[in-house]
């Protein structure tokens, strides 16, 4: 510092770089490209021992025995537990009903559901001992659908419920029921000159992470436990942990480690619990691994839905109104069922102006594998639905498709069914408009200068199944509507700690919040924040853990508007008191310290006017400046239980597609030809990022319309594709040329008026690959993912 | 587990004899997804990576003489014209990387219904070399499938090399799956033109118990070209002969409903490939360059 406290140079201020609106690079790109990430999966520790699971073969069933002596007197086993071994009165946990048994006890309500753990100082060891152990079921009928659960003489999947969902719903078997009733359906149906009706189904999708759910316990001096874990959510995982390991929440420090995707797979618990378990019982770090066949079973799945939905609209095209039955199926835990249903509710009528509405939500208590939240949440299933009306109708009323759609957008100050106003950009109108003007890619692309077809550009691809042969085009739309953040009244904060001090001579900034990063660039977004809000080309993040205040979950396309507000929330704060100390040490050299805005930029301090008063080097001096702070959106409510009204969401978000696929309709396979997609957002902090979104959410969703499904057996409630073997995601030959056009109409509630960007591509790419479908084939296609069967009447 | 790893084929060969229950792993393909699964823990693995010869191919005067373990990018790269259905099949083997490994002795010796080379094989004519300490003998593929995933190898026999016939006509091969690359066969096809005996072979997979051959259809339509002199004058086979051609192979199939596809599908799709590939491999040999493939 120097001693006179006057800045020498007044020369202006450069803008600093990398702030937000700039693609700035992300920090694990290139280490996940050339495969020297660090997975939680990778981690290891001298003397560790091997969790192994041993998992359900059968659906439901009571458990007459189990019998583990064999097990422990393997050589090289150091544990079995199961639920006897249970430490305290805590058993169970849930997010939002404490419903899964942390081990079996006394029934099986699911396959591969967990029935014991075992530590040995080897995987396969591991493996073996599991193998070992005897366990004696006793099968029980399997619920499977709503006529099996709701049966008068159905059997219940969980007896004696006392969760808050139990006294409003019209059997044990129903998790959760979630009416939206506004206006008159039956007067309005009056005024309909058409009405369509279909009978919808979606599948069960996965979301095919390709990291493994991984993790490693290791116990502490104190008695507590370190637990490094790839999960969504730090503190939600520590509230559930803790009371089953009998710790206080200081005692299990987590540290988010090195996730491979998540897409909602990872906001419940998978081995977390069990490692801690055998961790604090052999007083050995434990790593537990699950192979990619135990990942089929280790975490809940995209809720399969069954649609009713029925549409009137006048001559003209305009709606009369919607009624609308959506039966979620949620398995044999509740997971998120609530919420998914809540959503599947509310934004079941999709982005349309509709008065009269009568929707019913319903998520179901099967033998089937547990669901929950997964990219799109709800939303997703509701748009497929709505979106194959919005063409019927438009096919009955001979109207083209968008133009119908147009008719009937919504825009800022429409009324939701749930009576909230969207107060904030809605451009439905404008996204359909701007996929429809979109080039088409050139008709047969696999014609060659040559002879030959180039096959790749073919359904069937390298398979070699046609050379144009049977191959029709189809083209279709679809637009969706998902809200963002945490709904229906949940406290839905995140907390940042940002510091600023002069290391090494530079002014720089440390931020530190619990935000798993998952893949979705969050940390990135942090520094962008972090320079645009305090000026300095140096930002250091730390790592994720539990020793800061909850972040969140890194879901519902929450975390740039909700942990992003918080760190530019903590920066705001740093900087005022950045500025507080530069007036005290320097405010008598310069006027504009007590009169201008000043901001902080380039490493120094200036003026609105561009005029700079004094080097950050220098404010700083040896201070660190520090703040952490907890920071919320606006507060939402909960809908009501009876009509559903109510200011539940606390954003919208809006994106359009139009695919273009080529069908081999003699053998039933669909080459995705373009996959053009518009989507608002608000504000880009990160372009790249926000296409990349677009583009992998677009891809998630085309997956699900031609080849994602965990298949499961009817009859036993069994998964019968747990292997990436039979359960196809894309490949790269599968992924169309995918055009972005991003939107940026400011919210101008959220930071920056951005808007959550990752879910909304995955709700309409799925319809509009359907509908191109249909297109081609004039089917009527009311199942996805569609099948060769489906398209060939085999 | 015991890792045995032979330097030289009379040592595996040896190996074999001593362990009969050894199982052979090259490319490991199907080997490691077993063990990893732990479908199966073999007492013993008996590893040929060492054995060189096996990644060998002779272009013969009339044939070609394939090792084992060539692996699929090779046949790919440098025996499309000679072996232009089993090339085209090696396309369509999983990814880049597991073509680099895999080869075809390891689907043969797995002999399952689904896996790619079988139809090719089936379609050209090929001819198994295996080998025990007790000698050599040469297996025709017609003879080699014996059941789900079982073949005629004794328990002390190894495949050395395939040996296929050169191809003396266009030929063609087509896959089924659900997406578009890296996909296990819902079924598949290969077709064989053979002029110079005037015959018509086929191979399809994943369709049976066992890959097999259309043996109806093959007769069918050898006589329906002989008889109408197609041979000769290269005319265009009309739609009627085609069509009953596919029925015969759909015909053929004995599938089942798993969670790949159904039986109908099957069925159904077999009959269009016959169709489309008898289309392809005849546009082929009416041109004036006789091409040993069709337009792929």
């Amino acid at each position: 510092m120097r001693t006179n406290g006057t800045p020498t140079q007044l020369t202006q201020g450069s803008r600093t770089r990398g702030g937000i609106g700039e693609s700035t690079l992300r920090p694990d790109g290139t280490l996940k490209v050339t495969g020297e990430f660090a997975y939680s999966s990778d981690m290891w520790h001298e003397d560790m021992l091997w969790g192994q699971i041993l998992r359900s073969p059968v659906a439901h069933a009571e458990i007459v025995s189990i019998d583990t002596s064999e097990a422990l007197a393997t050589p090289g086993v150091y544990a079995v537990l199961t639920y006897d071994d249970l430490p305290t009165e805590v058993k169970h946990y849930g997010l939002e009903i404490q419903d899964t048994p942390v081990l079996a006890h006394g029934k099986v309500r699911h396959h591969g559901e967990p029935v014991a753990v075992v530590a040995a100082d080897h995987p396969e060891t591991a493996r073996r001992a599991a193998a070992k152990i005897r366990v004696e079921y006793r099968e029980l009928p399997v619920i499977t659908d709503e006529a099996s659960a709701t049966a008068p003489d159905a059997v219940l999947v969980h007896e004696n419920r006392t969760d808050h969902h139990a006294s409003h719903v019209s059997h044990p078997n129903i998790v959760h029921r979630q009416p939206i009733i506004r206006g008159d359906v039956e007067e309005a149906r009056r005024r309909a000159d058409v009405i369509v009706e279909g009978e919808y189904v979606f599948g069960m999708q996965d979301q095919a992470f390709l990291g493994p759910e991984s993790g490693l316990a290791v116990p502490a001096e104190d008695g507590g436990v370190d637990l490094y874990v790839a999960t969504q959510w730090l503190h939600a995982d520590l509230r559930q942990i803790a009371p089953v390991l009998g710790l206080p929440e200081e005692k299990v420090r987590m540290t988010l480690s090195g996730v491979g995707g998540a897409f909602g797979g990872r906001e419940d618990l998978s081995m977390q619990i069990h490692a801690c378990l055998l961790a604090l019982r052999t007083g050995k770090p434990v790593k537990i691994v699950y192979n990619r066949f135990e990942s089929f079973f280790g975490h809940v799945h995209r809720h399969p839905a069954k649609l009713y939905y029925e549409h009137g609209a006048t001559k003209d095209g305009k709606l009369t109104h919607l009624k609308a039955r959506i039966v979620l199926d949620g398995g044999a835990y509740a997971s998120s069922s609530p919420a998914v249903v809540g959503n599947a509710a509310s934004l079941g009528a999709g982005p349309y102006v509709v008065d009269d509405v009568d929707i019913e939500a319903v998520a179901l208590y099967t033998n089937n594998p547990p669901c929950g939240a997964m990219r799109g949440f709800g939303a997703v299933q509701a748009c497929f639905a709505y979106e194959a009306q919005m063409d019927k109708l438009a096919a009955k009323l001979d109207m083209d498709p968008v133009e119908f759609r147009r008719l009937n957008a919504m825009s800022q100050g429409a009324v939701m069914p749930t009576g909230q106003v969207v107060d904030s950009p809605a451009p439905v109108a404008e996204l359909l408009r701007r996929v429809k003007a979109m080039p088409l890619p050139p008709e047969q692309q696999w014609l060659t200068a040559g002879e030959d077809a180039d096959v790749r550009q073919l359904p069937g691809g390298l398979s070699n199944t046609t050379h144009g042969e049977g191959v029709v085009r189809g083209i279709g739309y679809a637009v969706g509507i998902k809200n963002v953040g945490f709904s229906e009244g949940f406290d839905d904060y995140s907390t940042a700690k940002v510091r600023m001090e002069v290391v090494g001579g530079e002014p720089v900034a440390t931020v530190h919040t619990a935000m798993a990063e998952v893949g979705q660039g969050g940390v990135t977004v942090h520094a962008q924040i972090a320079r645009t809000e305090l000026g300095v080309a140096q930002v250091t993040i730390r790592p994720a853990d539990t020793q800061v205040g909850s972040a969140g979950s890194t879901s519902a396309s929450r975390q740039t508007y909700v942990t992003g507000g918080a760190v530019k929330n903590a920066c705001e704060l740093v900087r005022e008191r950045v500025l507080e100390l530069g007036r005290r040490r320097f405010g008598t050299y310069h006027p504009a310290w007590a009169t201008a805005e000043l901001l902080l930029e380039g490493g120094k301090v200036v003026t609105d006017g561009g005029e700079v008063l004094a080097d950050l080097v220098d404010v700083l001096g040896d201070e660190a400046v520090e703040v952490e702070e907890e920071w919320r959106h606006r507060p939402t409510e909960p809908f009501d239980l009876r009509t559903g009204q109510g200011f539940g969401h606390v954003q919208y978000s809006f994106a359009a597609h139009r695919a273009v696929v080529e069908v081999d309709t003699e053998l039933g396979l669909v080459k995705v030809i373009e996959l053009a997609c518009a989507q608002d957002v608000g504000k880009a902090l990160n372009p790249l990022s926000v296409v990349g979104q677009i583009q992998g959410g677009t891809t998630q969703g085309l997956g699900v319309a031609v080849m994602e499904e965990i298949v499961v057996d009817p009859r036993t409630a069994k998964v019968r594709n747990p292997s990436f073997t039979d359960y196809l995601i894309p490949t790269i030959l599968d992924t169309p040329t995918i055009p972005v056009d991003v939107l940026e109409l400011a919210d101008d509630h959220a930071p920056y008026g951005l808007r959550g960007a990752g879910e909304a591509p995955t709700l309409s790419s799925t319809p509009a690959v359907l509908a191109a479908i249909r297109d081609a084939t004039g089917l009527e296609l009311n199942r996805t993912p569609v099948r060769p069967e489906h398209l060939t009447g085999t | 587990m015991d890792f045995l790893r032979p330097a030289s084929w009379e040592e595996a060969l040896a190996a074999k004899a001593e362990h009969p229950t050894a199982v052979p792993i090259a490319g490991g393909t199907d080997v490691m997804v077993e063990i990893n699964f732990d479908h199966r823990r073999p007492e013993y693995l008996l590893d040929l990576t060492r054995v060189g010869d096996l990644y060998e191919w002779e272009v013969g005067e009339d044939s070609v003489r394939l090792g084992a373990s060539v692996p699929y990018t090779r046949i790919m790269e440098n025996l499309r014209a000679e072996l232009p259905g089993l090339a085209l099949a090696s396309h369509t083997v999983a990814s880049p990387q597991i073509r680099n490994r895999g080869g075809v002795g390891g689907n043969l010796g797995t002999a399952s219904p689904a896996g790619d080379a079988h139809p090719a094989l089936l379609a050209a004519g090929a001819e198994v070399e295996a080998e025990s300490v007790r000698g050599s003998r040469r297996i025709p593929i017609d003879a080699f499938y014996t059941g789900v995933k079982r073949n005629a190898l004794a328990a002390d026999e190894l495949i050395r090399a395939v040996h296929i016939n050169k191809a003396d006509g266009p030929q063609q091969f087509s896959k089924v799956g659900t997406r578009n690359a890296m996909v296990i066969a819902v079924c598949a096809f290969g077709l064989a033109l053979h002029p110079g005996t005037r015959t018509v072979r086929t191979g399809i997979g994943s369709a049976a118990p066992t890959p097999v051959r259309a043996t109806v259809a093959e007769e069918f339509l050898g006589a329906a070209l002989d008889e109408g002199g197609f041979w000769d004058s290269g005319r265009i086979i009309p739609p009627s002969v085609a069509r009953q051609f596919a029925e015969l192979c759909s015909a053929a199939c004995n599938p089942i409903d798993d969670v790949r596809g159904t039986a109908g599908y099957r069925r159904h799709a077999v009959g269009v490939m016959a169709r489309r590939t008898l289309m392809w491999t005849w546009e082929s040999y009416r041109g004036t360059d006789r091409a040993t493939e069709g337009a792929a």
